[in-house]
């Protein structure tokens, strides 16, 4: 089979991937455990896929594979890009404390990038200007995350992986970094790989949801749903219509 | 008004946590100390029990014909160069341990003997093994202290954080990058840590080498000679000058280096 095959609007997936199964080795006295079998996903260029499924499914574990730090597993992943950049912004900041907000967003850039020139500029869309030269831990959770998601823009992905980026933020500071995550995936267009468990926050961000999931006959996870949401950017700020949508893609009521 | 300020100053307005602060209750305490010493000498009335003033007229005499700065000298330049391989060899072998648990497991026996080996044999064996020479007087100091040095940089290595690894994997630093902005700083503090401690098991165990060493220069030699005398004021006073000298390192070097280490800490 061609890893390159074209997808539904005849482009060359960003990603292709092809979990054939993934087992944890046993550990501690635990015995080996089954998470994931027979993922395939064909992702499209500068498409926003959302994968959703319940805690503890194995979501972020594929992102792990995808972003090449997993490779305990049988199967492939295959990128468009030769040599693809990924950047990943954790559900935890993983910044380095003791350099500055500036020097963390610029260091996966190699010295005397064109890319760095554009810090500035990015840190000021993501509400940092002025804390460049502050050590993260002296910021909030909120501006510690805008620094984790400057520095994965600033490096002009060809894919972004994101794992439930904005838990344990407040609600209006989780909505604010979701407005801008998308301003900027719109200005600097990339395939996103964002996982959540987090229903409404899949139908803002989408614009194809993926649902992870048990199936009947297994302990292991696989794909249960597979779709596209098709609601404009305005829509998307209106949480009745949010709502509906959710309801209609996860038969939620 | 500056009177006003200055009452406010002696009524214990000093900002608390400033060095101005520190300094005073140092000051306090060592004039306290001095002032005890004093009082008990006076009252001991003994050619071995001399007061700070005696003290300090042996270090006078002893700076005027120059013995002092020349046994100070020899025995800081062997605190330099034991302090330095002993710190390179330590990390070295306590970041291989910390990040190889089969290597870690293997040595480890080896490494709990040779830190509980006493100071005076390691000194001894390698008089004997090697010869009275001025290498030797590093050396077993060094060896002294390697183990320390190991054991906590092994701690350092062992809680390097594997977050920060996936996300400079991720982010292709490279092993260099890595290296300087990952790795380097989650081991500062330990580093800094065993730089302090060994810097005062250092300079003790050099005054050993040097009694035992038959070396002709030194604070050890000099401190022997005087014992064989029972010359109370000579011991104390070359005690009191190098506790000087370690001080004013460890409060211009060491104490600088571990603030820098930590300005990015909350």
């Amino acid at each position: 089979m061609n890893a390159h095959q074209p997808i539904a609007n005849g482009l060359t997936p960003a990603v292709d991937i092809a979990v054939e199964a993934k087992t944890f080795s046993p550990v501690a006295g635990r015995p080996a455990q089954a998470v994931l079998r027979n993922v395939a996903l064909s992702i499209a260029p500068r498409s926003f896929l959302v994968l959703t499924g319940p805690s503890g499914c194995g979501k972020s574990t594929l992102l792990n594979i995808v972003a090449g730090l997993d490779t305990d597993y049988t199967g492939h992943i295959r990128f468009a890009a030769a040599s693809p950049r990924i950047a990943f912004i954790f559900q935890t900041p993983r910044l380095l404390p003791w350099r500055t907000v500036e020097q963390n967003i610029a260091l996966p850039l190699p010295d005397g990038d064109p890319r760095r020139a554009a810090i500035p500029e990015l840190l000021s869309r993501v509400g940092l200007s002025g804390a460049e030269s502050a050590y993260p831990e002296r910021l909030s959770l909120g501006m510690q995350r805008r620094v984790a998601i400057a520095r994965g823009f600033a490096l002009e992905p060809d894919i972004l992986l994101m794992d439930e980026p904005f838990v344990s933020l407040d609600d209006p500071t989780a909505q604010a970094l979701r407005t801008l995550v998308v301003e900027l995936w719109q200005s600097r267009p990339t395939t996103v790989l964002f996982v959540t468990h987090d229903r409404p926050e899949a139908v803002r961000l989408a614009t194809r949801i993926v649902r992870l999931g048990q199936l009947t006959d297994a302990m292991t996870t696989s794909v249960v749903a597979d779709g596209s949401i098709a609601l404009s950017q305005s829509a998307r700020h209106d949480p009745g219509a949010v709502r509906a949508e959710q309801a209609r893609f996860f038969g939620d009521t | 008004m500056s009177q006003t300020r200055k009452r406010a100053g002696a009524a214990g307005l000093l900002q608390a946590g400033s060095w101005q602060e520190r300094l005073a209750w140092t000051a306090l305490s060592l004039a306290v100390l001095v002032a005890i010493w004093s009082l008990a000498a006076g009252l001991a009335q003994n050619r071995h029990g001399p007061g700070p003033l005696a003290v300090l007229s042996v270090i006078a005499h002893e700076a005027s014909t120059g013995a002092l700065w020349a046994n100070l000298f020899a025995t800081l330049a062997r605190v330099t160069a034991s302090f330095i391989i002993a710190m390179l060899i330590g990390s070295a072998i306590g970041l291989a341990l910390g990040r190889n648990e089969t290597a870690n497991k293997f040595f480890d026996a080896w490494l709990i003997l040779i830190l509980n080996l006493p100071a005076l044999v390691i000194i001894a064996l390698s008089y004997v093994w090697i010869g009275p020479y001025e290498s030797t007087a590093i050396l077993a100091t060094a060896i002294n202290k390697i183990p320390n040095v190991a054991v906590q940089m092994r701690e350092g290595a062992r809680s390097l954080s594997r977050d920060l690894d996936e996300m400079a994997s991720v982010y292709r630093f490279g092993w260099w990058k890595t290296f300087q902005h990952v790795t380097i700083p989650q081991l500062g503090p330990f580093f800094a840590a065993a730089a302090r401690s060994g810097l005062a098991l250092v300079w003790k165990i050099v005054l050993v080498v040097e009694a035992l060493g038959g070396h002709s220069k030194g604070v050890g030699h000099q401190i022997f000679t005087a014992f064989q005398s029972f010359d109370v004021p000579m011991i104390l006073a070359y005690a009191l000058a190098f506790i000087v000298v370690i001080q004013i390192v460890e409060f211009t070097l060491l104490q600088p280096m571990q603030t820098r280490l930590n300005r990015w800490k909350r």
